[in-house]
């Protein structure tokens, strides 16, 4: 016999990164020992990858529910958010963390095609994509290597597929060392009535295979993503995908034109997990089952086995049921595209996924029981408060809050890697493709895609500060969702949902669980206060280095509405000389877990800044208000670096510069300008524009502070600096170039 | 009046000649696919930019074979206005309908970015309206746009008038720091003998729209307008 296998013990379970109780629940499911395909089946469906078992129970305490949300949060690949017109926008982000870490390139060109995938197998296209990643420090060789693969990886495949790269961060902290973080966003536009399901109806309905032939890459690519990364990681490297983006991009155009057709009845995308994953979850959603015959599919080695071609996470494949009869309009569709479509079984109603190799049956199991939300493990693990939190959360600050110099301590943030420009990441990203994109990755808060028939326009950003989630995770997690619609606010939108991707350590330490269950309340208790329920996103575990865990990081994918783009759009950077600049929101008080305290003190201490949601609320929504009436020339949010940070954006964004004076209720100077304390949003206005605004805000009980005007090419803080916009812009631009133009393969 | 847009497997550009062609100039225009042998009754053909083919070997090379390049072949033969954008550039190269070679960027990473450019032959379909000594803005996107000549090639081009385009800075300057690419004398666009077929990096269909950040390109688009309404 061509694929004798081995005899499945209990040992070979735990091998398969299986529990001693998971392995007793496989066999009572089955009512037998399972067999060596069967176990490595249920090993990856069972991942906390595809199986969410340790986080699926926090997360379904999110809100997920709202007026405008067409698809709950799990029901489908991703959400889907009514934005009018008859329009529909899926949009999602994932992670790729650990296959970036051991094969940056590839690593994060596949994450770029999974993501992409999700959305167009709903019938969405594609129509922006962002990107969120978080690396160690430069002065590493490794973290430069590790740099430049990854941006490599999305350049190549995101240029190639043709979807503008709009927006999204870059940050560094040693923290990441070892285990970077790289998450990917899709965003894409579907009419309502034309969205796809992941369904297996119609009993006797034929199953296709379609898009790429099925290869031994990515074999238990979901079980490497739900261990910690470790010497012996390198050798994991073939668990890593290989990226194609031709033919991704084939499958996208003959996935939209094959939907057109009306053939296709339920439609799955294949990635972690692959054929096992998209039969099993099709089927348990429908409760029917597949039989399929896996010496149809096309593959790339002959004697693969079932195993192997069950757990082949090879990429630029999709799992379609079609009507029966009505099969080969469908295959057509990607005949016409040069890409593979077999029919390799149907649709049958015994709620099992059985699965024949050389005309015998390698594996014959209950649907329900691999997936998520039918019979896969579900946890709540044990918590426990990190003892660090007495440490951070006591540190005296005095000692940091006198500066002699604050021109020297401005300029010097600007080296800073994480304020720094990332001119050097975004431009080897084709941002521009499909002509759309109003506001690109730089000097902005949000990236801005206007859709092409309406006056719509989609702003869109990524944020998270993990030094904020590790001060305080409960804050922390709050202000991640606060800052991300607070940019979207700036660049005229209206927050409308969120998708999330939950970087955190391994599970299993009760202080990283704890810190994961704060963080999600945190992100609940914004999205409560904002009205953006959750959609959708991924969550991944183990990311740790030797040191310990990452710092926990639920970047925020935030999805904003703008009604009226060539009106209403709003840009960071000055606009014209002579406008009016006024500081709106809340007291700059405290220097608690700042980019100021961290790169100038190298101090990571202190709690997450001040946020008060219900404040934060009322002032987004009133300085959307004063936009929406045309009063606003730009618009910036106050983030990493604090006021000081903003003005000299503003200046370098517009070649600019300003005089203001300092005149905020913060206790310092030092605090004035370097504070990161939430909710604080800097305005440019016309002067006759400069009345009706602060009469708007005041009347609404928003601070308003007029600090001073554009003018001249010098950004002159009365007292305190007083430096030319050039030279500002020289060391903020230099950064990045610097560091990696060392860059080699390490 | 008829524009047709090729479509490679892998053009990514294509809805967007088409747009700026169909939606911002009110041409009627169509997609021919790239496994027909005809162009039908277009007056005139876009190459868009992309990656055709994935262009995992050398950009274009594949192309090239393409059935419908045999048809664009013959149009341009009898003097048809083609304009081949970014991919279409190198398409155009590796079919040989235009001189040179295309390398990878100098800098061996793709970019995007806007760039100055100026015309520097006004005698094609393309560029004639395009306002002397202006100084355009127009976006760069690719990875292989290095363009190569040989001294040879080089003083033939520049002695026929065939250097259509070259990088500059906003003054106007050809300087090595406004080249994105590394390209042979600043050159970002040519033209073959009669000056009918077109070869350009920048993006012209992506900068016809002031909300976008210039409409610079549609100087390329009026012109076509132009001269196929003066041929008829």
């Amino acid at each position: 016999m061509r694929f004798s296998e081995p005899e499945v013990t209990l040992e070979l379970a735990r091998e398969h990164g299986l529990t001693d109780e998971e392995f007793d629940k496989i066999c009572d499911y089955l009512g037998r020992t399972p067999t060596f395909t069967e176990l490595g089946v249920y090993s990856v469906m069972w991942s906390e990858h595809c199986s969410y078992k340790n986080s699926i129970a926090v997360l379904k305490t999110l809100p997920r529910t709202g007026p405008t949300l067409l698809v709950g949060a799990g029901e489908e690949n991703a959400g889907l958010v009514d934005i009018g017109d008859g329009l529909a926008c899926a949009f999602k982000i994932e992670s790729h963390n650990h296959p970036s870490a051991v094969e940056p390139y590839q690593g994060a060109a596949t994450g770029v095609g999974g993501i992409h995938r999700d959305i167009f197998t709903m019938g969405a296209r594609p129509i922006a994509s962002l990107n969120s990643l978080r690396f160690g420090s430069m002065s590493e060789p490794r973290v430069r290597y590790l740099v430049d693969g990854v941006v490599r990886g999305i350049a190549d495949y995101g240029n190639s597929f043709g979807v503008p790269m709009v927006g999204g961060e870059v940050c560094f902290d040693k923290s990441y060392e070892g285990n970077p973080l790289v998450n990917a966003m899709s965003v894409g536009i579907v009419k309502h009535g034309e969205t796809a399901s992941a369904i297996a109806e119609g009993v006797g309905n034929p199953v296709i295979i379609v898009g790429a032939s099925t290869g031994r890459d990515g074999i238990h690519g979901a079980t490497f993503a739900s261990e910690e990364i470790s010497e012996a990681s390198e050798a994991k490297r073939p668990s890593v995908q290989v990226g194609d983006p031709f033919t991704e991009k084939l499958l996208l155009e003959a996935t939209l034109e094959a939907l057109k057709t009306g053939a296709v009845v339920g439609i799955q995308d294949m990635g972690a997990a692959g054929i096992s994953c998209s039969s099993s979850e099709m089927s348990a959603k429908s409760g029917t089952g597949m039989r399929l015959d896996l010496d149809k599919v096309p593959l790339r080695e002959e004697d693969m086995s079932a195993y192997e071609i069950l757990l082949s996470e090879s990429q630029e494949r999709m799992l379609i049921v079609a009507q029966k009869g009505r099969e080969q309009e469908v295959m057509d569709v990607f005949d016409k595209w040069d890409l593979n479509a077999v029919v390799i079984g149907e649709v049958v109603d015994t709620g099992r996924v059985a699965y024949l190799r050389d005309g015998t049956v390698k594996a014959d199991i209950p649907a329900h029981s691999l997936v998520l939300g039918g019979g896969a493990p579900v946890y709540i693990r044990e918590t426990q408060k990190p003892e660090y939190l007495e440490r951070t959360g006591t540190t005296d600050m005095s000692p940091y809050i006198d500066v002699d110099d604050m021109e020297g301590a401005m300029l010097k943030l600007l080296e800073s890697p994480n304020i720094a420009s990332k001119r050097w990441v975004y431009e080897q990203y084709d941002h521009m493709v499909r002509t759309n994109t109003v506001v690109g990755p730089g000097p902005s808060d949000a990236g801005v895609v206007r859709i092409k028939g309406t006056k719509k326009a989609l702003a869109v950003a990524t944020d998270c500060n993990g030094r904020y989630v590790y001060l305080n995770p409960r804050k922390g997690g709050q202000i991640a969702v606060a800052e991300a619609a607070r940019n979207v606010v700036c660049s005229g939108a209206k927050p409308m949902a969120i998708t999330n991707c939950l970087n955190f350590g391994n599970p299993y330490k009760p202080e990283v669980y704890w810190t994961f269950r704060e963080a999600v309340g945190g992100m609940g208790d914004a999205c409560e206060v904002f009205e953006t329920p959750v959609t959708g996103g991924n969550v991944s575990f183990y990311n740790e280095n030797p040191q310990g865990a990452v710092f926990p990081t639920p970047v925020i994918g935030m999805l904003g509405l703008i009604d009226d783009y060539e009106k209403h759009t709003t840009r960071a950077g000055f606009r014209d000389e002579g406008d009016e600049i006024l500081y709106v929101g809340a007291a700059r008080i405290g220097i608690d877990g700042s980019e100021y305290l961290s790169f100038i003190h190298g101090v990571t201490a202190g709690d997450a800044p001040d946020l008060d949601l219900a404040f934060e609320a009322k002032l987004q929504s009133a300085v959307l208000d004063v936009i929406r009436k045309g009063w606003i020339a730009s618009a910036h949010d106050l983030s990493d670096g604090g006021l000081a940070v903003a003005l000299m954006e503003k200046a370098i964004f517009s070649g600019l510069g300003a005089r203001v004076a300092l005149e905020l209720p913060g206790q310092s100077t030092t605090e004035q300008l370097f504070s990161e304390a939430q909710s604080g949003i800097l305005l440019s206005v016309a002067p006759q524009n400069l009345e009706l605004v602060q009469e708007a805000l005041s009347g609404l009980e928003i601070p308003v502070y007029h600090l001073g005007t554009v003018a001249g090419q010098h950004l002159i803080v009365e007292g305190f600096a007083d430096i030319h916009v050039e030279a500002m812009r020289k060391i903020y631009e230099g950064v990045l170039p610097e560091a990696l133009s060392q860059t080699q393969t390490v | 009046m008829k524009f047709g847009v090729i479509v490679f497997p892998g053009s990514n550009c294509d809805h967007d000649a088409y747009h700026a062609l169909k939606h911002e100039h009110g041409i009627d225009t169509t997609f021919i696919w790239h496994k027909d042998t005809e162009l039908g009754n277009v007056d005139g053909v876009i190459i868009p930019g992309g990656f055709s083919y994935g262009d995992y070997l050398r950009s274009g090379a594949i192309a090239r074979f393409s059935p419908v390049m045999n048809a664009v072949a013959g149009f341009s033969a009898k003097g048809g206005p083609v304009l081949g954008i970014c991919n279409g550039f190198q398409i155009l190269l590796e079919a040989q309908l235009l001189p040179g070679t295309m390398m990878a960027n100098e800098q061996l990473r793709f970019t995007c970015k806007f760039i100055h450019l100026v015309c520097q032959n006004r005698n094609t379909p393309f560029t004639a309206e395009i306002p002397a000594d202006r100084i355009l803005s127009i976006p760069v996107a690719h990875g292989e746009g290095n363009y190569y000549a040989d001294d040879d090639l080089l003083k033939k081009l520049e002695d026929r008038g065939q250097i259509v385009l070259r990088y500059c800075n906003e003054k106007g300057e050809f300087t090595p720091a406004s080249n994105p690419n590394g390209s042979t004398g600043n050159i970002a666009g040519i033209c073959n003998d009669k000056g009918n077929v077109v070869g350009m990096m920048p993006h012209p269909e992506r900068a016809v729209e002031e909300n976008l950040g210039s409409a610079d390109g549609r100087y390329f688009f009026e012109s076509a307008l132009a001269h196929i309404a003066s041929a008829t």
